[in-house]
């Protein structure tokens, strides 16, 4: 179907109707082990340096100005934990290669789901049709680059078994139960995905990746005298086996009981214009919905981003200065290579309040005439990359958390969200509010929780009056969606008061 | 792939799948293809094809069950995903629920048309397709100078999917989309709007290929320079395109898996008021090329027109045979398949004439609901309505309520029921909501 442009970000929830789990299952599936360099890759794509070659040359044949192969090998298991058993299991496997060809900033794309050469060619002649003359460029040449390390891995998800996971699903269960006499359910989800990237384009470059990714998820259900609350809480990084221990699954226990206690004293306020104080670390969904995606290039080279005649501009206050950063370590939106084969790399957007830099794929970098960020991202081989944020956040200011809260009369804190949205033109902001506090008088007064709370990007930007000193990072299992391909992502920040947002609420 | 080499794969899966120690298997095997053209300035932006195959494959095995897919579909391939997904089965906890449907459950039709396919939609050249894209973005490119940008789209795809299972289950079905669509965004004074229109169609010869352009210029000019309106009890008039989006919550909660997990707002509500007695609706798998009709759903199961509102009165809830063993409920479906709402006489012009102070919406901005207690609140932009006439458009509010009273305050529904769309639910006109703005 016709997708709606608009982004968004959520929290990945569970979904109990025949989800999760595998031992090292499918990890072979007739592909070969492979060495970290690029022999190792192309013989586990069953593919040779020459054949890239070969089919570089035929997505080129009609006078491309560029083209590349994106090769992919997923797969991903998970395990779920229902009326306190580990009693369902998910897996899949997605493998293929994705060929784009460019003409200025014309787009060809298809995909083959073998690798044998016959099937590139054919994917690759499909779209090579964006260009309409003859080859100008006929030889190729072969560079290999060794990607950066963010995110190396103790023990690979492939050697682990289901036995080696259930331990761990089950003790977290064990633990919420244990600490409220209140829960009535809880569901658990573990995920381990594993991929293999292997990249080569027409400029020659011949490039690879290895990415983990997990995520432990709890959804804690509660019943106080008849009335039902839930929540969800999930870690996830980049990590291997590694990823599971017991401090992982106490801090999960912990939260998810207090955070779903909290609820049961939470109420809805009224609603209007108020000021806004948003916590430290999850409260950067403020950054990814209000400017983030607001600064993805595409959009603004299209001219339908309200940022798109701000570059250089004084845009907030001396003490914002925001980042995208795909060079964290084991972060969840960490990169070693974007999937257009460039490198990972912190990417300053916002400098002492002046924007500096859009977040860039190949095309908009190409058309800015600057230099790619490591932005250009896909949620798979089916897809072509699009620029995309890693982990979005910002540095800290000078303001304490006391001094920023103590400094409103009347207004609300937040920092439990658990989704939120754009619209580009308008640049008008959303962000959930699963749970928080009025302030009153410069102090926190009754919980609230389930609210909208809607903006205006850079309006918002503008009023951020206060910028406090303890930035944190959400390690939560943030999802980025953006033209129909979901894209994992993290953010963070520090406490900060924003002078006025609408808030939803009841009225008087 | 054609129906005999999903069959021979079908053969495959459940023979080595039961060899390899599972009791039982359901598998299904898909193919997909879809082509998308966009065109912007007057060139091709993004021409895109693609074929895709899947397998999936539900392994029972001593009462255990997973449930695997992928798309390596080598017979090499298959045999070792088969028996690695077996063995890994056996390391999960049992559920004594998980087995398939009682055979009298299952469709056991002769494979009736209901006119979901155009076959037609593959043969048809790229050409006629990319001009079909740009006379759309012709009907409006330079017609006004504050059109900062048109990206106009064709889209197709046609998706056969065989279903087949160890008790012996076999069913194809099929369906197409054609799609044509703008989008377009304006230079205002304070932002710049966009908005888009898309005419769906089954069948390539139906869809309509005129209008769209300007359509989808006129929706967004309307939508310039926007402002906020002081917070208060507002009638709501929403929008046959995005009633959907309010509803949708409501059918969420009627699904099994969220009654079983408490995080339905609807639960224990069978033959009790949950809404307005203007809402009515059913669940018709069975009318003739609906975007949702089917025979059989993904288990198998005999497709049946079901109410599931009638009156405000709630009738039916969607059960798959999992959680109907575990609720102790009938299973009717584990999913929706055309929502058929009983409509109203006026038209959305008809219905603003009739109100004093409120707001037609036309758009959905984030927000949420809590599945649980029905808590919600949404991003909402639209037009400020004023003794029956539009007055200006409104951006950056909310509206806030919990879903169990809201639907109490539906006072009318719209003559216009959304055909592209396997939810054809109609306008709807809301009374007292509680909309937060200034």
């Amino acid at each position: 179907m016709y997708i709606k442009r608009r982004e968004f970000i959520k929290l990945s929830g569970i979904t109990m109707a025949g989800s999760v789990f595998i031992p090292p299952l499918l990890q072979s599936c007739g592909r070969v082990p492979l060495s970290n360099d690029a022999s190792g890759y192309l013989e586990h794509f069953e593919v040779t340096a020459e054949q890239l070659q070969k089919v570089i040359l035929t997505a080129m044949s009609k006078g491309a100005d560029y083209a590349d192969l994106f090769f992919e090998h997923t797969k991903s298991n998970t395990a779920s934990l229902q009326d306190n058993k580990v009693n369902s299991a998910l897996s899949n496997i997605r493998y293929g290669v994705g060929i784009r060809v460019l003409k200025g900033e014309q787009t060809g794309f298809a995909y083959a789901e073998n690798t044998s050469l016959e099937a590139m060619l054919q994917a690759a002649k499909t779209a090579a049709n964006i260009a309409d003359s003859n080859a100008s460029i006929t030889e190729f040449p072969v560079k290999e680059f060794q990607p950066p390390s963010f995110y190396s891995i103790v023990s690979p998800w492939e050697e682990i078994s289901i036995k080696d996971k259930v331990p761990f699903i089950s003790s977290l269960n064990e633990k919420i139960f244990a600490g409220d006499k209140r829960v009535t359910k809880v569901n658990i989800s573990l995920n381990d995905t594993t991929t293999y990237i292997l990249f080569y384009n027409s400029d020659g470059l011949l490039t690879w990746d290895y990415r983990p990714l997990t995520y432990l998820t709890a959804r804690t259900i509660m019943e106080e005298n008849g009335r039902i609350e839930n929540l969800s809480i999930s870690r996830s990084y980049r990590k291997g086996f590694e990823f599971l221990t017991d401090d992982l699954v106490d801090g999960i226990a912990k939260e998810s009981i207090e955070q779903t206690s909290l609820l049961f004293k939470a109420g809805r306020p009224k609603g209007g214009e108020m000021e806004i104080v948003m916590g430290p670390g999850r409260s950067g969904i403020l950054l990814h919905e209000a400017m983030g995606h607001s600064f993805e290039a595409d959009f603004n080279r299209k001219k339908t981003s309200i940022f798109s005649d701000k570059m250089g501009k004084k845009i907030g206050e001396e003490f914002v200065t925001i980042y995208d950063d795909g060079t964290l370590p084991n972060d969840r939106g960490a990169l070693n290579i974007d999937d257009e084969g460039n490198p990972g790399e912190k990417t300053v957007l916002v400098s002492k309040g002046v924007l500096t830099s859009y977040i860039h794929d190949r095309i908009s970098a190409k058309y800015y005439n600057v230099k790619p960020t490591g932005n250009g991202r896909r949620q798979d081989f089916r897809n072509v990359p699009i620029p995309r944020m890693r982990s979005t956040y910002m540095e800290n200011g000078p303001h304490s958390k006391d001094e920023i809260i103590a400094s409103v009369k009347k207004g609300i804190y937040v920092d439990n969200f658990s989704n939120g949205q754009v619209n580009i033109g308008p640049g008008d902001f959303t962000f959930f509010v699963k749970f928080g506090y009025l302030i009153e008088n410069g102090k926190l007064t009754d919980a609230i929780k389930d609210v909208n709370i809607i903006g205006n990007g850079p309006q918002a930007l503008a009023d951020i009056t206060m910028v406090g000193n303890d930035l944190q990072f959400s390690d939560s299992t943030w999802n980025c969606g953006k033209d129909g391909q979901s894209v994992p992502v993290t953010l963070g920040m520090p406490t900060v008061k924003i002078k006025k947002l609408t808030v939803g609420g009841l009225s008087a | 792939m054609d129906t005999n080499e999903k069959n021979k794969i079908a053969d495959l899966v459940i023979k080595h799948a039961l060899k390899c120690g599972a009791d039982q298997v359901a598998m299904a095997i898909n193919d997909n293809s879809t082509r998308r053209i966009e065109i912007r300035e007057q060139k091709i932006d993004r021409l895109q094809e693609s074929i895709g195959n899947s397998l999936s494959v539900d392994l029972y095995v001593n009462k255990k069950f997973s449930s695997h897919s992928t798309n390596l579909l080598k017979e090499k391939e298959i045999m070792k995903f088969i028996e690695e997904a077996v063995e890994a089965t056996k390391y999960l906890a049992e559920d004594e629920f998980r087995y398939l449907p009682e055979k009298e459950l299952y469709y056991q039709g002769k494979g009736e048309d209901l006119k979901t396919l155009d076959p037609a939609i593959t043969t048809i050249d790229s050409k006629t397709k990319i001009d079909l894209a740009r006379a759309v973005e012709s009907e409006i490119f330079g017609s006004d100078e504050r059109i900062i940008s048109i990206t106009s789209t064709y889209f197709d795809n046609v998706s056969k999917v065989l279903l087949a299972d160890s008790n012996g289950f076999r069913g194809e079905s099929d369906s197409s989309t054609a799609a044509l669509a703008a989008e377009v965004s304006v230079k205002g004074e304070t932002g710049r709007p966009a908005d888009y229109w898309a005419e769906y169609s089954i069948f390539f010869d139906k869809l309509i290929k005129t209008g769209i352009g300007k359509k989808a210029l006129q929706r967004t000019l309307r939508k310039l320079n926007p402002r906020k309106i002081e917070s208060g009890k507002y009638k709501l008039l929403v929008d046959n395109t995005v009633s959907g989006n309010l509803i949708s919550p409501f059918i969420s909660a009627l699904f099994g898996t969220n009654l079983y997990q408490k995080n339905s707002f609807l639960d224990g509500m069978t033959d009790k008021r949950v809404a307005s007695d203007l809402l009515s609706f059913s669940d018709d798998p069975l009318i003739v090329s609906g975007f949702g009709s089917r025979c059989f759903d993904m288990e198998g199961l005999n497709a049946i027109k079901r109410p599931i509102v009638e009156d405000g009165v709630l009738r039916n809830y969607f059960i798959n045979t999992y959680y109907g063993r575990k609720l102790k409920l009938q299973p009717t479906s584990g999913s929706t398949s055309n929502l058929i709402y009983k409509t109203g006489s006026r038209n959305p012009d008809e219905l603003i004439k009739t109100i004093d102070k409120g707001i037609l919406v036309t758009g959905f901005n984030g927000g949420n609901c809590n599945g649980a207690t029905g808590d919600f609140s949404y991003g909402i932009e639209g037009f400020f309505i004023k003794n029956g006439e539009v007055v200006h458009p409104v951006n950056e509010m909310n509206i806030t309520g919990n879903m169990k009273e809201f639907w109490n305050t539906l006072i009318e529904t719209g003559n216009d029921p959304y055909p592209y769309s396997t939810n054809q639910i109609p306008s709807l006109l809301f009374e007292n909501a509680d909309v937060s703005g200034i």
